[in-house]
């Protein structure tokens, strides 16, 4: 790759600065720790789509209607 | 449908009200500052791309620092209201349709390649870039974070004033006639105005507080002296621009939630040459007996003002609640006000609509027919929620809340402008670095005065639309998904304890980088 090309130097941009990181560090621990509980713990164990498990593909809307209209 | 809403937990629309309340005010901790540091450091960078003085680079990388730990603090904590709207809201979600996919798949994109693009070059890039392109990535992720603000005040605006939308009655769901009616929407524009500005104040109360801490502990002392300056600028002008753009969102309020307007104002009768209560007695815990009330106890009002601000005219009519519910009067569409009766009447015949287009479709009835339910269901379909409204009590909004909420923030407003007014003479007319200690503990305070009136305006545009998650279309008790109360009750308290958590990092990590201080004339300081 050519050092003064557009695609190196971005490579390059992130490179250094991922390895010049002081306090960023913790930082990105922090942001990954939270992403983790967030879309591995609560989506998966406690946020289920609702629709998706009550209704088959396609059924959404009746089981919306039915819900919204049950005589 | 009587028997459907018998089988719903009471308890779950409660705890799924409180979880996306909790969730809400968390998430609305980070944006602001977000919002308003984003301003400061730009305006900080601009001087030192102007004067090419490295001094002002190290300030510019000083609120970097602190703008960073809060971004990083904040990132993801809104992907959390998505996962509710998915969950306990499934109903509302379904309903709602297409109209929210829009706006927050722009937001989702923009999000990711803006800001992380450009938060990239600004804390990587001062040795990599030119001092141009590095001033731009600044200002740019200023402004990718306010582009995704613009979405999400779109989407939420919507729920308040439904508009460029046409209900499905086969896919049982909205669907976007007009994306420019939705984005453009009167209301998302003022919501957005209002919104975005006093974030700007936080950050200005951030920036003024920290270098009044700086000030107070006599170090740092040109860092806190020229971010005092900047910080009180931008905060004054702010505070005024949240006056005027908090007129035009009470007016737009006005026209298209005149039930709000009246709960805020404890307005149970209205009329013309309305005055705008500054105080008054009302029991916080306790919904007053407004059908039977004249107005408040010991009120005290400006004359005149609530008719300016809900009309632009001193002399407008501004409707009560009780005038709301009986109807008959001329409403800012200058059309005749239909009572509460009739809207439950055209509400119940667009349910009825509804359903019968439904069935006689499975059943293979002609075009006429259905032809016929669907020009009832569209005629009432403005209506559809009032469908499910059984009494007066249910459309009006706990009044106590909006009513305190509301005169909170527009009193911190108004203490704010004042607070950068005095900051700022003596910036000028006197010694700001030798100012009377109190100046400096008052910096302080206004931390959380600042965010308590923030987030009093979050519970004004939120409580004051109750019973509705979608104006007048859909209340609360029919968008919940029908699950139990018990299993929200227990995300609640997770999220309790995962966001104080959380919070107490950032606080923490903040305070830590605050108590170091700048880092002069070194390469990279995050």
């Amino acid at each position: 790759m050519q050092h003064r090309s557009f695609f190196y130097r971005a490579y390059d941009l992130y490179r250094d600065g991922f390895r010049h990181m002081t306090i960023g560090k913790m930082l990105w621990l922090i942001v990954l720790v939270k992403l983790f509980l967030i879309f591995v713990v609560l989506k998966i164990f406690f946020f289920p789509n609702f629709l998706s498990q009550h209704a088959e593909k396609g059924e959404e809307a009746e089981y919306v209607a039915t819900q919204l209209l049950n005589p | 449908m009587q028997e459907f809403f018998s089988t719903i937990d009471a308890g779950t629309i409660e705890w799924s009200r409180a979880q996306f309340a909790l969730t809400a005010i968390y998430h609305w901790l980070f944006v602001p500052l977000t919002l308003g540091l984003a301003v400061i450091m730009g305006i900080m960078e601009t001087c030192y791309y102007r004067t090419k003085n490295v001094f002002w680079r190290d300030v510019a990388k000083f609120w970097q620092k602190l703008f960073g730990i809060n971004f990083a603090m904040g990132v993801a904590t809104g992907i959390i209201l998505e996962f509710e709207f998915g969950t306990n809201w499934s109903n509302y979600s379904w309903f709602v349709g297409d109209i929210f996919g829009a706006p927050l798949a722009i937001e989702g994109i923009v999000a990711f390649f803006m800001e992380s693009t450009f938060v990239a070059v600004m804390f990587f890039g001062w040795k990599k870039v030119s001092a141009g392109f590095h001033l731009a990535a600044t200002w740019l992720t200023g402004l990718g974070a306010t582009i995704s603000a613009w979405w999400i005040l779109v989407a939420n605006a919507w729920m308040q004033n439904p508009v460029g939308c046409e209900f499905n009655p086969d896919t049982m769901r909205n669907e976007m006639v007009s994306f420019a009616d939705v984005a453009l929407s009167p209301f998302a524009v003022d919501k957005f105005c209002h919104t975005v500005i006093s974030a700007w104040i936080i950050g200005a109360v951030f920036t003024v507080a920290v270098s009044g801490w700086y000030l107070m502990k006599r170090r740092e002392i040109p860092l806190a002296k020229a971010s005092m300056k900047i910080g009180a600028i931008v905060g004054i002008v702010a505070a005024m621009g949240a006056a005027i753009t908090g007129h035009h969102s009470a007016f737009s309020v006005a026209q298209v939630q005149p039930m709000k307007l009246a709960a805020m104002e404890a307005l149970y009768n209205g009329g013309t040459d309305q005055s705008l209560t500054g105080i008054a007695l009302i029991n916080p815990f306790e919904q007053p007996d407004y059908a039977n009330l004249e107005e408040p106890e010991l009120k005290i009002a400006a004359p005149y003002a609530l008719s300016f601000l809900a009309t632009n005219d001193l002399h407008g009519y501004v409707p009560g609640i009780n005038d709301i519910i009986k109807g008959g009067y001329t409403n800012a569409k200058g059309e005749v006000e239909p009572s509460l009766e009739e809207k439950i009447e055209r509400g119940q015949q667009a349910i009825s609509a509804l359903a019968a287009y439904r069935q006689t479709k499975k059943d293979g009835a002609d075009e006429a027919t259905l032809s016929s339910y669907l020009a009832t269901l569209t005629s009432n379909m403005q209506y559809f929620g009032y469908g499910y409204i059984k009494s007066a009590d249910q459309v009006v909004p706990f009044i106590p809340i909006n009513f305190y909420a509301f005169r909170m923030m527009v009193g911190m407003g108004c203490l704010l402008i004042l607070f950068f007014a005095v900051i700022l003479f003596f910036v000028y007319r006197k010694d700001i670095t030798r100012a009377p200690k109190w100046l400096y503990l008052s910096a302080l305070a206004m931390i959380p005065l600042s965010y308590i009136a923030s987030e009093c305006g979050w519970l004004v545009a939120e409580f004051g639309r109750q019973p509705w998650t979608i104006q007048d279309m859909l209340p609360t008790w029919v968008s919940v998904s029908n699950i139990q109360s018990s299993s929200v009750m227990i995300t609640f308290f997770i999220f309790l304890v995962l966001f104080s958590t959380l919070l107490a990092v950032e606080l923490s990590i903040l305070i830590k980088q605050i108590k170091k201080g700048p880092e002069y004339d070194k390469v990279e300081s995050l």
